[in-house]
């Protein structure tokens, strides 16, 4: 029901471009495009219209674009048109307002007001391209008592880490809430970069088992899918405790979205809403997480690293301290500009913490405890190109996850309708018409590509500043200056402002 | 083979329990957690207090404590059976997809919650006495049976009986309902457990805990299942 | 502003000297060595480390301290009775030069900790005697203690090496090992603290370059209680190196396998038990990697060790003659005080070439 509320976009068609080949109608899932056959024209219901892009991308005359209405409430700048048409949409409904994607507000994006070094004179830079450049790290619990066997070689007592080749993994993203083709170009891209994928909360296709060494298989409160081969056939487990787009809220696919295939993958009937409740409900306090920790090594026998994520809040830092003391091997935080596939609108807009305070934050409170080695940090929630990687890596993380960048790399346009189901871009959709859309042949590749051009970036950043090891550029806050930022904003990211000297 | 583990850590004891092929017999279990995680065969018998998550993930071995178990006893258990001769903490059979458990008296809070069947996973708890608040919540499939064999008077089932439930059923045997039910839920009265399953496993219950059948198949039941015209629906908007 | 409250990178020269045979020579020797790459440094630094120095106190610990004031001296005193028996003190004995100016207030104390407070801390000496250092430097104001080795002293100060040298009266010492360093900081703070060898007990480190790595070994560091307050490369070098050898045991080899780790494709290329044991160190230890430009010599009891990083972006340059061995940024100053050498090599990158006594000093 959409009263009183006027259709965002406007679909605008050169009429004599078109040539009615009526693509547009047959790719509009939402039905915005049909055929007049009394004028032989198309026409457009634009309050359908979520502006995806489908339609402009593959019209073969460019006859095309969808350009933002400029029709207008009386302006208001407290009541905002977005605003007034929600309250519009609540009155109509009864609803709670549902959402999907990250946090599309105007907060400061930290990451854009963080500036990094480079070598003049008093030490060199260096030429990624030419010269050894390493991206390589392991990612996992580090602390060591140095121990020699009888010939006095060093014992190997390390617990189980992940190598990775490049510090970026893929998100998150549940078989469910993603289409099978995206899981499988996710899966391929991770294998050939030497990378991890996350199956998100809605189990492991057995297609996708034999990826299993570079999957990470997610325990999140549903338990869906989780069981002993599951856990084995992994590289690592994480216990999925928040996400930044949604802190404190739990998961719920839609029986709708279940289909054979996903249930099969779930574990649950066809069909029936798959709910992932808001804690884990073994999980009520600290010492708790301990025991989820335990029993998941206990049943894979000590092989797999145990990756814990939250989402962003508040009190991060104390939350990570008791993780880190918890037996995880790895934290991952997501930040609240992190994507979801569908969340209220008021949570995802308003709960959290930005993931670059977090992580400063949480960084330091685990070395102001000495305590630092005994988990890695995996950063999240909007990363969005090399150069956000390369300042997580500096405030402190050991590498990053991106899930949103993710999706754009296999063709999303970020028209945030990824709760309709109805994905145009075969992504976020389980309708076997439009999960085709998407080939996991080029998506895996368009992945590789991302990713690797992100590598030569990272490696010319880091270059510039002379350093040729990822685990030299860890927590090396001398290595950025903050621009636009207020002294508490500084504090907390624990950089200095531009220009001021060393 | 028999193990001792009273002075044992649990990651000593379950490694034992691990390299070992047969079937084990454990005494003076005190506090040991994770006993038999993820195990899929063999027998176990336990004397003592196991430790929490006892049987987590079990996936086909059959467990037998001589005792009361803590929290989390058999948390996403994917089969096996989990036969406890005495009580049970809260939370048990969490996040359960698969298998057996027994209980030969009362369970805690949250018993079942987030039960779910898939295919010929067919979970089941059936509970000798009472169950403490949100029994079955969440609840997505499988069976839930409450004996109600206890004799300290209070309520078969404590508050919030089958919160969010949309699967699934609960039995439970008594001749009034005394619980307030969500209006998602429906309540109806039958003679018997009712069901072939149920009333299977109201039998393995019996003979498993030497108990007379007739008294717990000849008596009253209130089966509980979502209540298909009161869904949880009707939330959202998209925006 | 004074070191220790903004970085100061430096450029630098640095030299080193052991007779493996343990027979003594005097400062002298170093001082005309270092004199000849007098255009490394530009007046803003010199010092030396001397081992062996002490043979009459080797048996307690040699505190060499600067005060600014009165007051920190009262203050660092009274911290040293309540910790230590003071076994002998007296004011360091310098030569006054017109080129080496501002002078604080130098002393040197021979320390021996109070074993009632050494039990009670159930720490073992050594780690003791570190923390009281960490302490002073920390927590008094206008005091720094700059050398704390046993039969070993640091002699640092700011002005060109060759004068601090003469100013120290390094001819009167006689040691079986010298190390020494001229120093070109990019900023002139001008404070005799910041100078270099920086040491911590035995420890003496002198260093040419500026490292990349800093602020993630700095912070890595500081969780094990050290306090990195100069803010040098140098200082934190010494404190990953203290942490390795002392704390984890590694041998300086080891050391050297995780401060100027080879890439992983080169460890991959190398035989069993290497490939696995460097591997491992690395993964034990990725924060404590150091990039960008470094050549050290690292001074201690049993002999002098000189490394440079991964890259060999510095120079360095090895020899021996007779139970002689030299390390140096440059020949030049070897064959300043020895024309004629037995042998004379540049290490690879990465590389640890370590001298030490034959008998290692009585040491296992």
């Amino acid at each position: 029901m959409q009263l009183y509320i006027r259709p965002e976009y406007e679909v605008i068609r050169n009429e004599a471009r078109c040539i009615v080949c009526r693509v547009c109608e047959r790719q509009c899932a939402n039905e915005v495009h049909s055929f007049d056959p009394e004028t032989g024209l198309m026409r457009a219901d634009e309050s359908k219209c979520v502006n995806c892009h489908r339609c402009v991308s593959l019209c073969p005359t460019h006859a095309l674009k969808i350009v933002k209405t400029d029709d207008t409430y009386r302006e208001n700048a407290n009541w905002e048109a977005q605003t007034i048409n929600e309250v519009y949409r609540q009155a109509n409904t009864g609803g709670v307002l549902l959402s999907s994607m990250g946090n599309p507000k105007p907060y400061p994006v930290f990451w854009d007001k963080l500036l990094i070094n480079a070598s003049q004179v008093t030490n060199p830079p260096i030429d990624p391209l030419r010269e050894p450049m390493e991206t390589q790290l392991y990612l996992g619990k580090r602390t060591i008592k140095v121990e020699r066997d009888e010939k006095g070689l060093i014992k190997d007592t390390l617990p189980p880490q992940l190598k990775l080749s490049v510090p970026v993994m893929f998100s998150a993203m549940s078989y469910g809430s993603i289409s099978y083709n995206a899981h499988e170009s996710l899966a391929r891209a991770a294998e050939e970069l030497g990378t991890y994928y996350n199956t998100g909360e809605g189990g492991l296709h057995s297609d996708f088992y034999k990826y299993g060494r570079h999957t990470i298989v997610q325990v999140a409160s549903g338990r869906f899918g989780v069981h002993k081969e599951y856990l084995e056939t992994a590289a690592a487990i994480e216990i999925k405790m928040g996400q930044g787009a949604k802190p404190g809220i739990g998961g719920h696919l839609p029986g709708g979205k279940i289909s054979e295939d996903v249930s099969k993958t779930r574990m649950i009937p066809q069909g029936v809403d798959a709910i992932s409740p808001a804690p884990h409900h073994d999980i009520y306090s600290i010492e708790d997480l301990k025991q989820l920790v335990d029993s998941l090594k206990e049943a894979t026998e000590y092989k797999k690293p145990i990756i814990v994520k939250i989402a962003a809040v508040h009190n991060a830092a104390a939350i990570a301290s008791g993780i880190a003391r918890s037996g995880a091997d790895i934290i991952a935080i997501d930040g609240f500009r992190g994507g979801t596939g569908a969340a209220p609108t008021r949570i995802r807009d308003n709960v959290g913490i930005p993931i670059e305070m977090a992580l400063a934050q949480i960084d330091e409170r685990l070395r102001a405890e000495g305590i630092r080695d005994n988990v890695s940090i995996v950063a999240g929630g909007s990363v969005r190109s090399s150069a956000d990687v390369v300042k997580a890596i500096a405030l402190g993380a050991d590498a990053c996850y991106i899930g949103t960048a993710a999706l754009l790399a296999l063709g999303c346009h970020l028209c945030r309708s990824c709760h309709t189901g109805k994905c145009n871009w075969g992504i976020a959709t389980q309708r076997p018409d439009l999960v085709k859309r998407l080939n996991p042949d080029l998506g895996y590749k368009r992945l590789v590509n991302l990713v690797t051009a992100w590598k030569h970036e990272i490696e010319e950043m880091m270059g510039g500043m002379g350093i040729n090891s990822l685990e030299a550029l860890r927590g090396n806050r001398l290595m950025l200056r903050g621009i636009g930022l207020t002294d508490t904003e500084l504090r907390l990211l624990g950089v200095r402002y531009a220009g001021e000297s060393l | 083979m028999k193990i001792n583990a009273e002075e044992l850590h649990y990651t000593a004891l379950n490694a034992a329990v691990r390299q070992s092929g047969e079937d084990i017999e454990i005494f003076g279990c005190v506090g040991q957690r994770y006993l038999g995680a993820g195990l899929a065969e063999r027998k176990i018998v336990v004397h003592g207090t196991p430790g929490n998550a006892l049987g987590a993930y079990l996936n086909g071995a059959e467990l037998i404590v001589c005792g009361n178990v803590q929290e989390a006893t058999g948390d996403t258990m994917n089969g096996g059976v989990i036969e406890v001769h005495g009580s049970a903490g809260d939370a048990t059979g969490y996040a359960m997809r698969g298998g057996k458990i027994f209980i030969e008296d009362d369970v805690g809070y949250r018993c079942g919650i987030h039960m779910k069947a898939y295919l010929s996973h067919r979970p089941a708890i059936v509970i000798g006495g009472r169950a403490g608040s949100f029994l079955g919540e969440y609840q997505a499939g499988g069976t839930i049976i409450v004996l109600g064999g206890h004799k300290d008077g209070k309520p078969i089932v404590g508050n919030f009986c089958g919160t969010g439930m949309h699967g699934g059923e609960i039995l439970l045997r008594c001749d009034a309902l005394d619980a307030a039910l969500p209006a998602q839920v429906r309540a109806e009265r039958i003679e018997g457990p009712g069901s072939e399953e149920a009333i299977s496993l109201v039998k393995e219950w019996c003979t498993r805990f030497k108990r007379d059948e007739a008294p717990y198949l000849e008596a009253t039941y209130y089966r509980l299942t979502p209540n298909a015209e009161n869904p949880y629906r009707q939330m959202y908007t998209p925006n | 502003m004074r070191e220790g409250h903004f970085r100061n990178p430096s450029g630098c020269a640095v030299a080193a000297v052991i007779d493996r045979g343990g027979n003594k020579l005097t400062g002298e020797s170093m001082i005309s060595a270092i004199e000849v790459m007098h255009d490394r440094s530009n007046g803003l630094g010199g010092g030396f480390a001397g081992y062996g120095i002490y043979p009459h106190f080797k048996d307690v610990y040699a505190f060499h301290l600067f005060f600014d004031t009165q007051r920190a001296q009262e203050e660092t005193e009274a911290f040293l009775k309540r910790h230590f028996e003071i076994v002998y003190c007296s004011e360091i004995q310098t030569r006054k030069l017109p080129s080496v100016k501002n002078e604080p207030v130098i002393f040197r104390y021979f320390l021996a900790p109070l074993p009632i407070k050494l039990s009670n801390s159930h720490l073992d000496e050594r780690e003791y005697v570190a923390r009281c250092v960490i302490k002073i430097n920390s927590v008094i104001d206008g005091a720094h203690v700059f050398s704390s080795g046993k039969n070993m002293g640091i002699f640092k100060g700011v002005g060109y090496p060759e004068d601090i040298g003469r100013f120290y009266r390094l001819d009167e010492y006689e040691g079986y090992a010298w190390t020494c360093h001229g120093r070109y900081p990019t900023n002139t703070p001008g404070w005799w603290g910041g100078a270099h060898p920086f040491g911590l007990l035995d420890l003496s480190v002198v260093h040419n370059g500026e490292i990349s790595s800093y602020d993630a070994n700095r912070r890595y560091m500081e969780m094990f209680g050290y306090k990195c307050t100069l803010q040098t490369d140098t200082e934190v070098i010494a404190y990953i190196i203290d942490y390795l050898v002392r704390r984890q045991r590694l041998t300086l080899e080891e050391v050297s396998h995780v401060i100027a780790a080879s890439f992983w494709s080169t460890i991959e290329r190398k035989e069993e038990p290497a490939r696995s044991q460097e591997t491992l160190l690395r993964r034990m230890f990725p924060s404590l990697l150091v990039t960008g430009p470094f050549s050290i010599i690292v001074g201690y009891s049993c002999g002098i060790m000189g490394l440079c990083d991964r890259l060999k972006l510095r120079s360095m340059i090895c020899a021996e003659k007779g139970d002689r061995a030299y390390i140096s940024s440059e020949e030049s100053a070897i064959r300043r005080i020895e024309p004629s050498l037995d042998r004379l090599y540049s290490p690879a990158g990465g590389e640890a070439v370590i001298y030490e006594l034959y008998d290692r000093g009585g040491q296992a």
